[in-house]
């Protein structure tokens, strides 16, 4: 857990300082110079950052270069390989002339760089159009979970009695479910049962914003237990005290005193929630209960993939670099934004 | 590539299968592993010096239940042709012989009375169970009330035409066929009673579901104990989370050798629970000799080339087909369902299902080499022809905007395995590209094929799959297509797409009661009335399968039987 300075006290010292000095940098700008500093951090950053700068020039990618649509199946289609036209789909013709294997990376962006799919449809194409959904579910999930384990750590820890009790016995229920075994099942049954509705909003069977709201649902706890207990902390200090004494609102204390000193944990959590909902969205898609066709991710590529293991391998390995790679990335930046914000936990790591 | 596990034909309820016996028409067995078709091969004589040894089979999960009577899966149906038999058998043979029907445990075909309504059997004397029992004409009649104590997949499609039969279905637990089954203990003689002339009886007597089981064999689905069997092994234990073993029938002595021939191996091992891709593994290795499940697709080309000489690829008597709901929008509207049929570019299916060689484009409902097919294509690229050319995307979009469905959801609902995948995203690419809103719905196997026949569950269009049951077009057209065969609201609604034409229908009893007289000319009206059927495209067929069977290189004597494939029983293991 970080524990970032106590937010009421600090931010009236660095105003007072900045009026008197002019020089004191702030805890958020110190930490980003921090931040800055870490090699690791910064190429883990640059690292995403190139990931998402090619997924969303998949368009791009798919109209200008390769001339493809990476959504419809292709299955007689033929593409260029050193000058001959060649079956996208290729029936074997040796032997008993079994089996019918999608052509393999040719490394010629134009025509099928890493190769096709089962259906005739470029890999690269699907990968980075693939990668587009998987960072917006990631990112997506990732935001919405850290925005209603907010909400509810910090009403659950300023209020606690019956509101804690309530509130932490609902994240109990989800927590006692591996993570996993409640986002399948809450994926199938919306998938079958068309959809999720909230109150008059829809989410339809097949949109990418299904995975998203039930990856974030099943990690709040994850994210609004450690605030819980942040904000149960800071309730005994002074400030809030003091805020109290001078006849605060709740609301008010809780939106200028407690939010802003919880911020960073929940900055810290951004990330690594981001790889965990980013793993999460693969398996699920994997499964099949994630995103659905034609739309691709990551984890529908890598299922698409599995039944061409032995022939064509790039299929699955591609996708699967990718993941690792962002996941990678992302749980290196995390660890320098934790680093940043609550040096302390550094140095609890190095002794 | 799937094989399907389930072979259901109508799972209850009254499918009019008043039928007509079929038995030419059937080609000779084509093999693109180059080898000779194996007709008739059992019915040589027996090679004493390859007996012996253990089969060793693998599949990647058990069947079920093993009794003979409640189980409806091919998996299982191959190996009851080594353990159980009928007063009827299908000849174990390989080729087209193997639909021929021939006396088991009865001594001779049976005598049918002029009406066509008694059907007269003597059962042979000195056949042993294997529990050492004689097998009496007291286990004849009680194997009769079994199929409807234990409530048989096909009690109310096959055999419902046996006097009293009708009281059976409504009180299994009472049951009484005594005046349609009549044995007498002193003659042998049994005589089974029809309330009206089934010329398919006689096919229907040669199924497991008809095997003759002791009359103490449990009134309910024996499950994994095993019942006392007639053929050359027995089952010595059976585990389905594990194995199921067979030994030899101590009590065995060959009778008749095309109906039920001694086997070879001393004892087959059938091991449960590997993936496929591990299985295939082994018998590459000489670990095991023969893998149920079909070969996955990235193993084909492999198979094709290293081992050739263990490949043994056949055509089947079946097909895969769209089943589309003729009572919902957007397929309610003929013109819908022809432009499904004009737009599938059935080589891509071909393509997916893993190749030329593994499965061939079809338009109609009936198999090529069944009796009543005849060429004809009336959707394809160009002028209607004998074959599929193509397909006619522009036709399909301009039949779409006609019917005034263009724009409207539909949900394509396959099995989630690799082919059904494959085959239902390829499927949704094309309906988008005619004009729809198309979505695939994935579900697992063991429920897709119930859910479909559903009406209640709204399914638009489907991907499945039909696999004759026996050698007779009725056993296609009337069983998929009558009215008889829709039942609203039930999972045993096998007629999928809710298609009723009570003039087809017609026709079709029509064609039975002609079969009983002339079956060529009956084989005519069958081939027109598939014509006619497709006009009204309540379906649209996709290609008809190849079945891959991949054995080690010790096995010796492969044959393949048309009616229940591969024969486990004669393989030499040595």
């Amino acid at each position: 857990m970080v524990t970032a300075p106590v937010a009421g006290s600090v931010q009236s010292l660095d105003r007072a300082d900045g009026r008197r000095s002019g020089a004191s940098p702030g805890p958020w700008r110190t930490s980003l110079g921090q931040l800055a500093r870490n090699r690791g951090a910064m190429l883990a950053l640059l690292l995403f950052l190139l990931v998402l700068v090619a997924c969303l020039a998949a368009p791009l990618y798919a109209d200008r270069v390769a001339g493809t649509d990476p959504f419809t199946s292709n299955v007689n289609g033929t593409t260029v390989v050193d000058g001959r036209e060649v079956p996208v789909l290729e029936a074997s013709s040796t032997g008993l002339g079994l089996g019918v294997t999608p052509i393999g990376p040719t490394w010629d962006p134009s025509h099928y760089l890493l190769g096709a799919d089962n259906q005739g449809r470029d890999v690269m194409a699907r990968l980075l159009y693939g990668g587009r959904n998987s960072l917006l579910i990631g990112l997506s999930a990732a935001m919405l979970c850290c925005l209603l384990a907010t909400v509810i750590g910090v009403l659950a820890g300023y209020f606690g009695g019956v509101v804690d009790a309530v509130l932490s016995r609902v994240l109990d229920v989800v927590w006692a479910f591996p993570v996993y075994l409640l986002a399948i099942s809450l994926s199938v049954v919306l998938l079958t049962s068309g959809g999720a509705a909230i109150g008059p909003v829809r989410v339809e069977a097949g949109s990418l914003w299904l995975p998203v709201l039930i990856i974030a649902v099943i990690y709040v706890p994850y994210v609004a237990r450690p605030l819980r207990g942040q904000v149960l902390a800071l309730k005994e200090k002074e400030f809030i005290a003091a805020a109290v004494g001078v006849g605060a609102s709740d609301l008010s204390i809780m939106r200028r005193d407690v939010l802003p000193n919880v911020l960073p944990t929940v900055v810290v959590f951004l990330p690594l929630m981001t790889a965990l909902a980013m793993l999460t969205e693969s398996a699920l898609s994997f499964l099949s209960v994630g995103v659905q066709p034609p739309q691709a991710s990551w984890g529908t590529i890598i299922n698409d993939g599995l039944g061409l293991l032995y022939t064509r391998p790039a299929v699955t390995i591609a996708p699967g670099l990718a993941i690792a790679l962002t996941a990678a990335a992302l749980n290196v930046f995390g660890d320098g934004v934790r680093d940043a914000l609550d040096p302390r936990a550094r140095l609890r790591g190095a002794g | 590539m799937k094989r399907p596990n389930i072979r259901v034909a109508a799972l209850t309820g009254a499918l009019a299968v008043v039928v007509t016996a079929c038995s030419g028409g059937t080609a000779p067995e084509a093999s693109p592993s180059g080898e000779a078709p194996s007709a008739g091969a059992a019915s040589g004589e027996f090679q004493e010096q390859h007996k012996g040894g253990t089969l060793k089979l693998l599949a990647k999960s058990a069947a079920g239940s093993f009794d003979p009577k409640v189980n409806y899966t091919l998996q299982y149906w191959q190996i009851f042709q080594a353990t159980y038999d009928g007063l009827l058998a299908f000849t174990k043979a390989g080729g087209d012989a193997s639909f021929t029907v021939v006396p088991d445990l009865a001594e001779a075909l049976p005598e049918v009375s002029t009406d066509g309504k008694s059907f007269t059997f003597t059962l042979r004397k000195g056949v042993k169970f294997s529990d050492g029992k004689e097998v009496t004409v007291d286990d004849v009649y009680a194997s009769f009330v079994r199929i409807f104590k234990v409530s048989s997949p096909t009690a109310g499609s096959f055999y419902n035409g046996i006097v009293g039969a009708e009281a059976c279905l409504a009180k299994p637990d009472t049951c009484d066929l005594s005046k349609g089954v009549v044995v007498d203990g002193a003659t042998n003689e049994i005589v089974i009673n029809l309330v009206a002339p089934d010329p398919e009886l006689q096919f229907k007597l040669a199924v497991p579901h008809a095997a003759i089981n002791p009359a103490t064999a449990p009134t309910e689905d024996a499950g994994t104990t095993p019942i006392p069997t007639t053929g050359p092994y027995m089952v010595a234990s059976y585990d389905p989370n594990r194995a199921l073993k067979l030994v030899r029938n101590p009590n065995f002595t060959e009778w008749s050798r095309p109906a039920q021939p001694q086997g070879y191996p001393d004892a087959i091992d059938y091991s449960f629970g590997q993936t496929v891709e591990a299985n295939i593994t082994q018998v590459q290795n000489d670990q095991a000799d023969w893998v149920f499940d079909p070969p996955p697709a990235d193993r084909l080309n492999e198979i094709g080339t290293k081992y050739a000489d263990q490949a043994h690829v056949n055509p089947l008597t079946a097909f895969w087909y769209l089943a589309m709901n003729t009572n919902l929008a957007p397929f309610d509207n003929v013109k819908a369902r022809q432009a499904v049929n004009i737009a599938v570019d059935r080589s891509a299916a071909v393509k997916l299902y893993g190749g030329e060689q593994l499965a061939q484009p079809v338009c109609t409902i009936l198999p090529p080499n069944f009796p009543g097919h005849d060429p004809d294509c009336q959707y394809t690229a160009g002028a209607p022809s004998k074959t599929w050319t193509g397909p006619d995307l522009e036709k399909a979009k301009q039949l779409v905007q006609e019917s005034g469905t263009a724009g409207q959801a539909v949900g394509i609902v396959v099995s989630d395995d690799e082919v059904n995948a494959a085959l239902g995203e390829y499927l949704q690419s094309v309906l988008t590209s005619i004009g729809y809103k198309a979505t695939v719905k994935p579900l697992s196997g063991n429920i897709q094929f119930t859910y479909i026949q559903n009406s209640n569950n709204k399914a638009q269009i489907s991907l499945t799959s039909w696999y004759q049951d026996y050698p007779a077009a009725s056993d296609f057209l009337n069983v998929l297509l009558s009215c008889t065969s829709f039942r609203p609201g039930s999972d045993s609604s096998i007629n999928i797409s809710g298609f009723c034409d009570k003039g087809l229908d017609t026709k079709m009893q029509a064609a039975l009661t002609l079969g009983q007289t002339d079956q060529a000319a009956a084989d005519v009206q069958w081939a027109a009335l598939d014509k006619e059927f497709m006009a009204q495209a309540p379906l649209a067929p996709l290609f008809t399968p190849k079945l891959i069977d991949f054995t080690s290189s010790r096995v010796g004597n492969y044959q393949f039987s048309k009616q229940f494939y591969m024969l486990v029983s004669q393989l030499w293991v040595q």
